[in-house]
């Protein structure tokens, strides 16, 4: 039996076709991948991510529990302020990449991917352990998976905060990108109300109860009418993200993917003065030498780059990597992908094939985010 | 969705128009559908000849990529150009403006294996 967000009748209502994505019955796209992409580019769009898992940790020890947890340093978080980091495991691979939310100087509220939220829980549950087991005197500290009791709605693109400004008193200009605040929404609906996304756009993500997602799903729909606001599926999600090289679990990141190596070494932090789960290995691998780059690729004639296709030199003879993710770029209209690729060949501007069902289609290394927001 | 009465269809969901020796072939809305936007197609050279069942080309949405097979057996005369530089058009006018190739008919046999637009709404109706 698939899993079903509270917006689950709101789907179907609004013709959403439904699939099973990693145990979640949810919409992959409703009028289709490019209408709703571009809606969400040029005007802006809503989105049901309330199969992301919630976990949060209080007490004491909270703050040196997450800092030994993740590989982003934590202590420098001030309280409504929200990082993005990795979750490494001691093989120094990923465990998932998770945002960090301060609530307070001792609560923290975790945020993870849908499809890995049990795994992450039982690893943060192990590590909690192990923690408490090393630092017997840090004070108190409680993990708990919280997942079922949210519902998280983001509203992404140009007219996000004049749409959800509609909602609530809480004044929303002065919150900046990755801080957020905590008030209400519509008739009291406590809400964390944070600046953060992953489309690329301007926008906000709202954290309330379970069962106040379908009033509020229909509020924002309401109130984006005259912005030209559509609801976006999975499918959507994957190419907006796609175009800004955002890393996804499963494609770009694995339990044994280097986070030097993935692109994603801005958020390990070695000096941050405290040990974390996964630093000596993921320390050990980067001086012994990365295999790859992730890099984003443009291609240079038709095709298109899918998941697991080859990348070889720009005379085809040599295998140099690998495709993790790639699309027909909307906004840009011509197939880009990011690709793990050996890093002599990885720098901008290498000329490169990727093998396309046999034949070798020219594709060259690209700077990135492959799009730029306008505004 | 409504599929034309004088067209044959495949479980593939390919559609082919018979007319004397000459047999023009698409995909479906059905299919245009499920796949979602169509972002990219490839099709054979004129000249190929192509056994029924037999793949001759790709479609690619956004998500996916599609292989097309052969709905009869022949040889290729004429290759929908257009398409190849507006793959949406297979999402707008499947059934017309999307025609992929035209064949020339060289198994008359073949014909015996497609569908008509009565069995093939039935079968659609079973994928529910």
């Amino acid at each position: 039996m698939l899993k079903r967000t509270a917006m689950y009748e709101e789907h179907k209502r609004l013709g959403g076709r439904l699939i099973d994505f990693g145990g979640w019955e949810l919409p992959v796209q409703y009028t289709g991948v490019m209408d709703e992409h571009l809606a969400c580019r040029n005007a802006v769009g809503l989105f049901d991510v309330s199969h992301m898992g919630e976990v949060h940790v209080e007490g004491t020890a909270s703050e040196a529990f997450v800092n030994y947890l993740v590989s982003n340093d934590c202590v420098k978080l001030n309280i409504k302020q929200a990082l993005y980091t990795e979750m490494c495991n001691h093989r120094g691979g990923i465990v998932d990449d998770l945002l960090v939310y301060r609530r307070a100087k001792d609560r923290f509220f975790l945020v993870v991917n849908a499809s890995n939220s049990d795994k992450d829980f039982a690893h943060m549950k192990k590590i909690e352990t192990e923690f408490t087991q090393k630092n017997p005197n840090a004070g108190s500290l409680s993990v708990t998976n919280e997942s079922s009791k949210y519902t998280q709605i983001a509203v992404q693109g140009r007219h996000a905060e004049a749409i959800v400004q509609t909602m609530t008193k809480t004044p929303l200009s002065p919150i900046k990108y990755y801080w957020f605040d905590e008030g209400t929404v519509l008739n009291g609906i406590p809400a964390i109300i944070a600046r953060t996304g992953y489309t690329g756009e301007d926008g906000f993500e709202l954290y309330v109860a379970w069962d106040k997602g379908p009033e509020v799903w229909r509020a924002c729909l309401e109130a984006g009418a005259k912005y030209g606001i559509k609801p976006i599926g999975l499918g959507a999600r994957d190419t907006l993200r796609l175009e800004m090289k955002f890393p996804l679990y499963g494609h770009e990141l694995s339990d044994e993917t280097n986070p030097y190596a993935a692109g994603v070494g801005w958020v390990v932090k070695p000096n941050k003065g405290t040990d974390f789960v996964g630093r000596e290995a993921v320390l050990k691998a980067k001086e012994k030498g990365l295999p790859y780059h992730s890099v984003g690729l443009k291609l240079l004639e038709r095709g298109i780059p899918r998941q697991g296709y080859g990348i070889y030199t720009a005379d085809g003879k040599t295998k140099v990597g690998e495709v993790t993710s790639g699309t027909q770029s909307p906004s840009l209209g011509i197939a880009i992908a990011i690709a793990n690729i050996a890093i002599p060949q990885s720098s901008v501007g290498t000329k490169l094939t990727v093998d396309i069902r046999g034949t070798k289609v020219p594709a060259e290394v690209t700077p990135t985010p492959f799009y730029k927001r306008p505004y | 969705m409504s599929f034309p009465n004088n067209y044959k269809y495949t479980k593939d969901h390919e559609w082919a128009l018979v007319e004397g020796n000459t047999v023009t072939v698409g995909v479906t809305a059905h299919a245009a559908s499920a796949l979602g936007d169509i972002v990219y197609v490839e099709l054979p050279e004129v000249g190929r000849t192509l056994k029924h069942g037999e793949t001759f080309g790709v479609v690619e949405s956004i998500k996916a990529v599609s292989d097309l097979y052969s709905p009869i057996s022949g040889k290729v005369t004429a290759s929908n150009a257009a398409l190849v530089n507006e793959p949406a058009m297979i999402n707008q006018d499947p059934h017309g403006k999307a025609w992929m190739v035209k064949m020339e008919l060289t198994d008359a046999s073949t014909l015996n294996n497609l569908m008509d637009a009565a069995a093939y709404n039935q079968f659609v109706a079973t994928l529910k």
